[in-house]
Parts: C-alpha cells; sequence; structure tokens
C-alpha cells in the first residue's frame, strides 16, 4: 500500500484540502484538522432512555484514532465539526481519566468546538465554541446549507455502497462537491446514512464525489 | 387408577371411539408431578394431555386458570382453542377455555389478566410475558396444570431453556403444578424429561403404541435428476402424476425459496387446473390462513410447503407426503411422514423425491437409516447463560427480587441444575450494569440493589423496553411485500439483505407469482405483477438444515460400496464419472479438489465433518490463505465439503492444513470472523444489549444505528473477559465452530491427503456451486476489487474536475494537477 492512498486531496474553493482515509479533513496550508461528529458519550444514551448499558469504550476508542493523526500530523488548530458530544450533558459526565486524555490532544493547539443539534450551547472542557468558523475561502458549520459556498460540514454521517465483483461493500465516506464538502462520521458507535438518501442526492450537485474510508482513501463518482 | 367423570366415557362412546390405552395412562397418572408422553402424530396425544384437566373442571369447583397449554407455533395454540371447544362443549363441561399470543387483541389480554380462562392456549414468549407483569402471582394463584406441546421441538432450543426458567417461576408461584409433555418419537425420551421436570423431581415417561411402519420409498422419474440444483424441476411431471393419483398431497421442500420456484414450475405444468396452494413462513398471515382453511375443507389437492407445516394442524385427508430435496435429517423426515394418514393404525406413504444426484445418494442413506428406526441424536442442551439474562430481567419487571431466591428458583429448571453461583452473579450483574471492565456510569444503572437488598429497575420505563424484546427466535431483519397501488394486497415478506440487492425492474417469486421489483415505499417493498417472465429467485429467509451425522456416515459408506447395484442408473453413472475425473471421498482420507471457474480459483475439502465443522475448516483456511497472500474472495460449507474461491490458484493446498501451524493462535484469529460476530449479535439480543430494531425508527430516515459488529470489536479490543464474549464462545464453540470435529477429523486422517488438479468442476463439487449460505472473506482480495471498481467508476464518469486524483506523497498535499 503506498502512501498516497491514505488520502485523497482535491480542492474547494481554491483551498488544497485531504480527505484522509481515517475519516479526517486535513488543510495543510492552514495545518487546520477537521473532525465530524464524534458523539462522545453515545453508549449511554439507552441506558439513559432505559436501556441496557453499551460498552462504555467508546469515547476511549474514538479519541485513540483522532489521538494517532493528531500524532502524525501535528495540527495547529482542531475544529470539530459538531455533534462533538452525544447530548447536552455528555461533556460534564465524561470520567476524569478520559478528560485528562482529551486536554493532552488539545495541548498547543486552538480547538473549535462548532455547534451540532446535539450539542447546542456550552462545553464543560477547555476549547472555543462557534456556530460556525470562517477560515479564508472556508467556512465550517455542522449542517450543510443549500445555497452554501466553500462549506465544511458534517451532520448526515454519509456512508456509500460500492458494488463490486464479489460483492457490494458499503464504507462511511467524504462526499464532495464544487461547492461543499460533508464529512463522514467519526466516532466509533455512530452509523451511516447512504449517499442515495433523498436527503444527499438533493443536497450534492451532479458530479459529485464519495471518498470511501478504512484501509484506504478511494474516490469514485457519489452512488446516488 | 384414578376415577374420572362419566361424561368422558359417555362422549368416547357417543363419537363410536375407544380411549386409547395411553389416554387411560395419561388419566391414571395424572396426580404425578411431571408426565411426558410419547405418541406418533394422530394417536390423539393433545386429547391425552387434556383429559386430566378435563376430568379435574368437569366440577365446576376451580376458580381461576387452571391449565396452562403451551405450543411452539401460535397458529396451533387458536386451532387447539376450537378443537377443545367442540368436545367442551358436547360434554356440556363448565370450562372456559381461550388463547393468548402475539396475535391477540390487546383488550382481550387485559381482560384475560384480570380474569383468567380455565384453560390458558399460549407459546413460550406469550407467557414469559404474563410472568414479566406485577400481577403474575394473583394470575397463576391457582394454577394446577402446563402441558408442553411438541416438547421434542423446544426442549434443546433456547425457546425451551427460556420456557423452563418461565416454569421456575411459575412452579414458585403455584407450588402444585403438574407438568405434561407432549413429544413425538425421539431417540432418548430421557433427556427431554429430565428437562421438563422440576429439578430434582422424576418425570414419569408414557409411551404410546407407534403403529405400523410407514411406506416409504424414492419417487420414480423418467428423467434423472441433474447434477447440481435444488429445484427438482425434472420431476414436475411425476410429481403432478402423484397429485392426480391421490386425494390430498403435501410436497415438503427445506427452503422457502424453493417451495416457490416449484410451486412456479407446478402451476405451469397444472393443465387440468387442480387446486393447489403454497404455504410457508414468510406469507402473510391471511394468505396463509387462507391455504389452512381450504386445506381444512378438503377443497385443495395439494399444498407446497416448508417446516411451516411440520407440526401442528391435523389434516386426515393427506394420503401421500412428498419431501422435495434431500431430508437431511431422520426425525424430521418421520415426522413429515406423519403428515400423511392421520388416521392411526393406517400406514403412512411418503416418496422421496431428490433434487440433483448428490442428493439421491443422501435419500437413499436418508431411507436405510428410517427403516432401521434409527433417528438422529440431539446436541446436549446446556444452561444459555443469555436467556438467563433475559429471565432476570423478566423478574425484575415483574417487581423487586431476591437475587439469592431467584438463583435457588432457576436451578430447578433443567439445564440450569448446576449453574455455580457465581455464572448466576455474572448475569445479575450484567443486566444491573453491563458488567463492563471499566465502571464509570453507576448512576444510569439498569437494576438497583435497595437498601433492604431487593433489586429492581432504576427506570419504569425499562420495563417497556424490556417486553418487547422478549424471545430468543432471531427474526432476521424482514420487509413486507406489498402490490403497488392503493390497498395494495400484502403478499408477504422478504429479508431486508435480499430486498437491498434489487433494482427496479427485477422480477422476483413471491406467493406464487412472479413480481417486479417498483421500489421502497416506507420500508415496504412494492411490487407489480409481471407475468410471463423468467424470476430471479428469492433468496429470502433460506433456512439450512444441517445433516445429521449418521446420514454423513450412511453417505461415506455408499460411496465405499463395491459397486451401486441399489442406486438408480444415472446415480451409478454420475458416481462413476466422479470416480474418473477425480476420486470419491472416503473415510480416513480428506480429498481435495482444485479447479478454475469464470475468473477465479476454487479449492474443495471433503471432509465430511458436518457443516459447521466445514465451516470453520473454512474460516480457518480463508485466514491462513490471506496470510499467504493467496487472495481468498470467500466460502461456502455444506455437511460434506468447504467450497473456496479466490483470485489465485494455490500450489499447495494440503500444507494449510498442517495440524500445528493450524491449532497455533486459533483463539485469536477466531475473535475477528464472520461467525463469531454472528454469533454475539443472537446472543446480545437474547441478553438485552441490543434491541431488535424498530420500524420506527428506520422510518424517520435518521442515520442508522451503528452495527453490533462494533460493539463486539469494542468489547474485543477493550474488555475482553466480558461476559458477553464469554457466552458467544461457549456459543460458537459448541455450536458454530464445532472445534471438536476439525481436531477428530485432522487426526484420524494423518497424512492421508490426495489432491486433485481438475480443468473444470467436478461432478460432487458442482452442486455447492449453488448453496446458498456463502460466507465473504474482507480482506486483501476485497480491497482491490473495491480499488478497481472505484477506478473504473471515477474514469467512466469523466469526473475528473473535482479531483487531482491521489497525490504521490502523503504530505504536503498536491497543488494543482499539471
Amino acid at each position: 500500500m503506498s502512501a498516497s492512498d491514505m488520502h485523497f486531496s482535491f480542492t474547494l474553493q481554491g483551498a488544497a484540502l485531504q480527505a484522509r482515509a481515517s475519516g479526517l479533513l486535513w488543510w495543510a496550508d492552514q495545518r487546520a484538522l477537521c473532525v465530524s461528529d464524534l458523539h462522545l458519550g453515545k453508549s449511554l444514551r439507552p441506558a439513559k432512555h432505559g436501556g441496557a448499558a453499551l460498552p462504555p469504550f467508546e469515547v476511549i476508542d474514538t479519541l485513540q484514532r483522532l489521538g494517532a493523526e493528531i500524532a502524525a500530523l501535528n495540527p495547529e488548530t482542531v475544529i470539530c465539526l459538531g455533534d462533538s458530544f452525544d447530548d447536552a450533558t455528555a461533556s460534564t459526565e465524561l470520567p476524569r481519566t478520559i478528560e485528562t486524555h482529551l486536554h493532552r490532544l488539545q495541548d498547543g493547539r486552538r480547538w473549535i468546538w462548532i455547534e451540532g443539534n446535539h450539542d447546542p450551547g456550552p462545553v464543560a472542557l477547555p476549547g472555543q465554541l462557534m456556530h460556525s468558523l470562517a477560515l479564508g475561502p472556508l467556512v465550517f458549520r455542522h449542517i450543510a446549507t443549500p445555497t452554501g459556498s466553500g462549506e465544511v460540514s458534517g451532520h448526515y454521517h454519509p456512508k456509500a455502497t460500492v458494488p463490486t465483483r464479489a460483492r457490494a461493500i458499503t464504507r462511511p465516506c467524504f462526499l464532495l462537491d464544487h461547492a461543499r464538502v460533508i464529512l463522514p462520521a467519526f466516532g466509533t458507535y455512530t452509523g451511516g446514512l447512504a449517499s442515495s438518501h433523498p436527503a444527499l442526492a438533493g443536497l450534492m450537485a451532479p458530479g459529485a464525489l464519495a471518498v470511501l474510508t478504512g484501509p484506504r482513501a478511494l474516490a469514485l463518482p457519489m452512488p446516488r | 387408577m384414578s376415577t374420572y367423570p362419566q361424561a368422558i366415557d359417555d362422549w368416547f362412546h357417543s363419537r363410536g371411539w375407544q380411549m386409547h390405552p395411553h389416554q387411560r395412562q395419561m388419566l391414571a397418572c395424572a396426580h404425578a408431578p411431571a408426565t411426558l408422553l410419547i405418541a406418533p402424530t394422530g394417536g390423539g396425544k393433545t386429547m391425552a394431555g387434556f383429559l386430566p384437566t378435563l376430568a379435574e373442571l368437569a366440577a365446576g369447583q376451580h376458580t381461576g386458570l387452571h391449565t396452562i397449554y403451551v405450543s411452539p407455533l401460535k397458529a396451533l395454540a387458536s386451532d387447539i382453542a376450537r378443537n377443545l371447544a367442540q368436545p367442551v362443549a358436547d360434554m356440556a363441561l363448565p370450562i372456559r377455555i381461550e388463547d393468548r399470543t402475539g396475535d391477540t387483541p390487546q383488550t382481550r389480554k387485559r381482560r384475560q389478566r384480570a380474569d383468567p380462562p380455565h384453560i390458558l392456549l399460549t407459546t413460550p414468549e406469550s407467557l414469559a410475558l404474563l410472568v414479566s407483569y406485577p400481577d403474575a402471582p394473583k394470575i397463576f394463584a391457582n394454577l394446577q396444570r402446563i402441558v408442553i406441546d411438541e416438547i421434542h421441538a423446544l426442549a434443546i432450543s433456547k425457546r425451551g431453556a427460556q420456557l423452563f426458567l418461565a416454569l421456575s417461576r411459575l412452579q414458585a408461584l403455584a407450588p402444585g403444578l403438574r407438568r405434561v409433555g407432549l413429544s413425538a418419537t425421539v431417540e432418548h425420551p430421557a433427556t427431554i424429561a429430565a428437562m421438563m421436570a422440576a429439578h430434582p423431581q422424576n418425570c414419569t415417561i408414557i409411551n404410546a403404541d407407534p403403529g405400523p411402519a410407514p411406506d416409504i420409498a424414492m419417487l420414480p422419474t423418467a428423467e434423472a435428476p441433474p447434477w447440481a440444483g435444488g429445484g427438482a424441476a425434472y420431476a414436475i411431471e411425476a410429481v403432478m402424476q402423484e397429485i392426480k393419483r391421490h386425494k390430498t398431497t403435501l410436497i415438503f421442500h427445506n427452503t422457502r425459496a424453493q417451495a416457490e420456484l416449484f410451486f412456479h414450475r407446478l402451476w405451469m405444468a397444472n393443465d387440468a387446473a387442480l387446486p393447489i396452494g403454497i404455504h410457508h413462513g414468510s406469507l402473510a398471515r391471511a394468505q396463509r390462513e387462507k391455504v389452512e382453511t381450504a386445506m381444512a375443507q378438503g377443497q385443495l389437492r395439494a399444498v407446497v410447503c416448508t417446516g411451516s407445516l411440520d407440526l401442528g394442524i391435523d389434516w386426515g385427508d393427506v394420503d401421500l407426503v412428498l419431501q422435495i430435496g434431500a431430508p437431511k435429517n431422520v426425525k424430521r423426515l418421520i415426522q413429515r411422514i406423519g403428515r400423511a394418514n392421520h388416521r392411526y393404525n393406517a400406514p403412512s406413504k411418503a416418496r422421496l423425491v431428490p433434487a440433483n444426484r448428490f442428493e439421491v445418494v443422501e435419500c437413499i442413506a436418508a431411507l436405510q437409516a428410517a427403516r432401521a428406526g434409527q433417528l438422529d441424536d440431539d446436541p446436549p442442551p446446556t444452561a444459555a447463560l443469555d436467556v438467563l439474562c433475559q429471565h432476570i430481567l423478566i423478574c425484575a419487571c415483574a417487581g423487586p427480587f431476591c437475587a439469592d431466591a431467584l438463583y435457588h428458583e432457576i436451578r430447578s429448571a433443567g439445564a440450569y441444575q448446576a449453574l455455580p453461583r457465581a455464572s448466576f452473579d455474572a448475569c445479575l450483574d450484567f443486566c444491573a450494569t453491563g458488567g463492563y471492565a471499566l465502571r464509570a456510569y453507576d448512576r444510569w444503572q439498569r437494576l438497583q440493589q435497595r437498601p433492604d437488598g431487593l433489586w429492581q429497575l432504576r427506570d419504569p420505563r425499562s420495563a417497556a423496553l424490556i417486553r418487547q424484546n422478549i424471545g430468543t427466535i432471531q427474526d432476521i431483519d424482514t420487509l413486507k411485500v406489498r402490490m403497488k397501488g392503493r390497498g395494495g394486497a400484502p403478499l408477504g415478506e422478504v429479508e431486508e439483505s435480499f430486498a437491498a440487492t434489487l433494482t427496479q425492474g427485477d422480477t422476483f417469486l413471491m406467493a406464487g407469482q412472479i413480481v417486479r421489483y417498483e421500489g421502497l415505499r416506507e420500508m415496504t417493498v412494492e411490487v407489480s405483477r409481471a407475468p410471463g417472465r423468467q424470476p430471479k429467485v428469492a433468496v429470502f429467509n433460506g433456512t439450512k438444515f444441517a445433516t445429521s451425522t449418521q446420514l454423513s456416515q450412511r453417505i461415506l459408506q455408499i460411496f465405499a460400496q463395491e459397486d451401486w447395484r441399489d442406486l438408480p442408473a444415472h446415480t451409478r453413472q454420475w458416481l462413476e464419472l466422479q470416480k474418473t475425473v477425480s476420486a470419491l471421498p472416503v473415510s480416513g482420507e480428506l480429498l481435495i479438489e482444485s479447479f478454475p471457474l469464470e475468473g477465479r480459483e476454487y479449492l474443495c475439502f471433503y471432509g465430511f465433518a458436518g457443516r459447521n465443522a466445514q465451516q470453520t475448516l473454512g474460516l480457518i483456511l480463508t485466514k491462513r490463505m490471506e496470510e499467504a497472500g493467496h487472495e481468498p474472495l470467500g466460502f461456502v460449507a455444506t455437511d460434506y465439503a468447504t467450497l473456496i474461491w479466490g483470485l489465485q490458484r494455490v500450489e499447495n493446498p494440503g500444507a494449510l492444513l498442517e495440524g500445528a501451524a493450524l491449532r497455533a493462535g486459533l483463539d485469536g484469529w477466531l475473535q475477528g470472523n464472520a461467525v463469531m460476530k454472528r454469533t454475539f449479535r443472537a446472543s446480545a439480543t437474547i441478553a438485552g444489549l441490543i434491541q431488535r430494531s424498530h420500524q420506527g425508527l428506520r422510518k424517520s430516515g435518521r442515520q442508522a444505528t451503528f452495527s453490533s459488529d462494533i460493539l463486539y470489536d469494542t468489547l474485543v479490543k477493550f474488555d475482553p473477559e466480558h461476559l458477553l464474549l464469554n457466552i458467544t464462545r461457549t456459543e460458537a464453540m459448541r455450536g458454530l465452530v464445532d472445534f471438536g470435529r476439525i481436531e477428530h477429523m485432522l487426526e484420524s486422517l494423518g497424512q492421508n491427503i490426495t489432491l486433485r488438479r481438475l480443468a473444470r468442476v467436478s461432478p460432487l463439487a458442482a452442486p455447492l456451486l449453488l448453496e446458498p449460505g456463502r460466507v465473504p472473506v474482507k480482506g486483501a482480495a476485497q480491497e482491490r476489487l473495491l480499488q478497481e471498481e472505484t477506478a473504473r467508476l471515477l474514469a467512466e464518469s469523466g469526473l475528473a474536475s473535482l479531483s487531482q486524483t491521489s497525490s504521490p506523497a502523503p504530505t504536503p498535499p498536491a497543488k494543482a494537477p499539471a
């Protein structure tokens, strides 16, 4: 496997970006790393509604994977594109060890929490809370807008299905056209929405690409 | 000898009947704490089970619930309600009888709890649900008897485990409760008896007269069966002739898809327009009931069916049973044969129709076994801990409970009699906290211990969730199929995974007609009529039966015969051809075939070790092939062989089997494979960790819930000793993995491996190509195909403007393309 398989390079409104096989977006010129839909604390969701407690290891697993990319790229800025926490109280409920782990990742970097629909309002952790962030030609927000331009967002947890000779394979993916890129969900306990769903098919312009995440970053025309 | 009311004797006389000896014995044993009756179909078994109840209720002294009848089938419960109502009315007995299943309306269910009937007819799942209500002590206070019908079909399964746990609860609420089991003929009645009695009590076993030997043989056909395939299309004409010669014929199939295909072909050949119906578990209830009613009224000349008619309703007019495809299991064959001629003391008539030439050998082996009366052994039941977790949650729904008392109680249930306290405590801890190594979230515990030591639900909403999830049957996610247009008729269900493979215009068979896939609307598959097209076969619910060990051994013995004079000429020639182009598998030697087909390289290992062991062999071998860079793509296992395909030819497949390397690190790789994940998903659902999918959630179009595979991977990584992983390993070892038989096979083989390189597929390997249940290998070959396919799609689309394609170096990112 060559190193080039590990990301897919493209430009959005003149900004040179990498959609990485890990599911993160890297803007090398700005040394900015972007991650979406961490959903930290999701394992507690069923238990809060009277259901079973899911294995509470998704936070540590998510942060370990994020940490590996931070160590590899050493970003100056980390932008979390919203739904970083599974609900409004999840950021206050993290175990002490997890908070320490997160602090280590944040240390010496500008850290931005974009508000999502799951986690509007303040975050009980260091970092800057914003509704959206404009940086150069790009704007970072949680949910894509139909008229947006140079827009980087998350929210939809896109995934794409590719029929191969052997079988159909489904993976979380980036979606990108000339106006926007939508990131896959990064959290360990997050599902996906098929790129063929009307919500996504309607949003993305004709000629949009999907970039599959996983062992390699593989681009293909967005399956509709 | 206990006395019983004159009214019962009078009723038998009025019908011109005599009470069967085993019915008298059941009355005589009425006071025994547990009784197991073994009787053939048509032997008045159900009546025998109810006679003591009728006798005790005749005086009209009893208030409240007296007898619970449990059947594995909903349809059977409501059928018995009707069949029992008649004699009760004839005898003018003051007895109220009602059924209660998943189909019973809510209002009636509520009324039944406040004012239960004397006799309640239900299923294991509905009974477990009743036990979960806080008013259970009141409902069951006067309960005297429980009658478990078709107990042979339940005893060794998880449904049985759930039923016996519920019985332990009932016994605590009604200490005088007596248990009765009704069973078809089984090889080891004592095993079932030990399961159903409250440990350590004894169970009386009553054996009814088994009746005359059945008339069974192969169905002669003009045309020879094909080499491969499961359709039995060649036999359509012969089957049609049999239908014409008999009053009513039941045509059994092993899978629903095969039943649909066969019905379709039969219908095309039905020049005389005979009334023929189809019945299987994927059809809409209304469709099934229509066929059942027509059958009961004697309007049908034949019914094409599956295991959905293995049990249940007695139809006196059936005079022929046809089994299409190899029977796989002698016990099931005997039971199906019993569906013909439900008159006691009349021999049943059955004919076997093999679908291909390999199945001819299988059928002959089954005939030999059936004639010898040699039934298959059942695996021993074990104390399923996932079912126990569900039982603990069910008890918590009913009210606060004491852990010591509950532990004591469940040890009276068959398989759980030797359960260590530590295992029980682990299950309780799992129900309460999740039982994870990381204990950070105590405020969200599901069960809490109160200051007085009793355990209770923290959140009352839990009870509703737990009740929704009661049951141990793993239903595959299915989608309803309906005709397009307003008020379109519901036809049945298909597996979600099957629906996902359809694109508009695809055709498949459903409810005996070819339908065209139009689209998915609100989680319903919409179809239209598509006359005269060749269908894409529906693979929904491709239930696979495993061939019993004894049948596999009999097949090897047939292969080893000096000559095959007792086989039909076409099969003889087929075996001789296999011998010429390759070889026949024999005991104590492993035959491996290697051949190319349609751009892939195939390897076939004839281990005859049973489906589970062959499947594990497939997992081990593909894992080793993956490591060696052979790029395997997938495999399929049957009871006899494992067929593996991939992108590269393997030069020395025998080396893959070297014992020491094969055993080394088994545990490590085992954790990552698909079979383990499938097992985990089933146990995690039963134990209450994950809910069965809710239609409502899927409808709303929200991001789908993540798969249980992720939970499995996380647990393996962070908490490998977790209870659910232990359960998964135990289940897989005894069920899907079956290591023991692989070890045994390898030891008995030694160096006796025969490799045959062939230019094309062999006669014996051909049926495997059409076998359902393929297991994908998610390795290098998949990555290569995915790369090829995405690159091709991208090139074809001309979408280069957005992409700069992958850069040659990881950082810094590429600038604009040259």
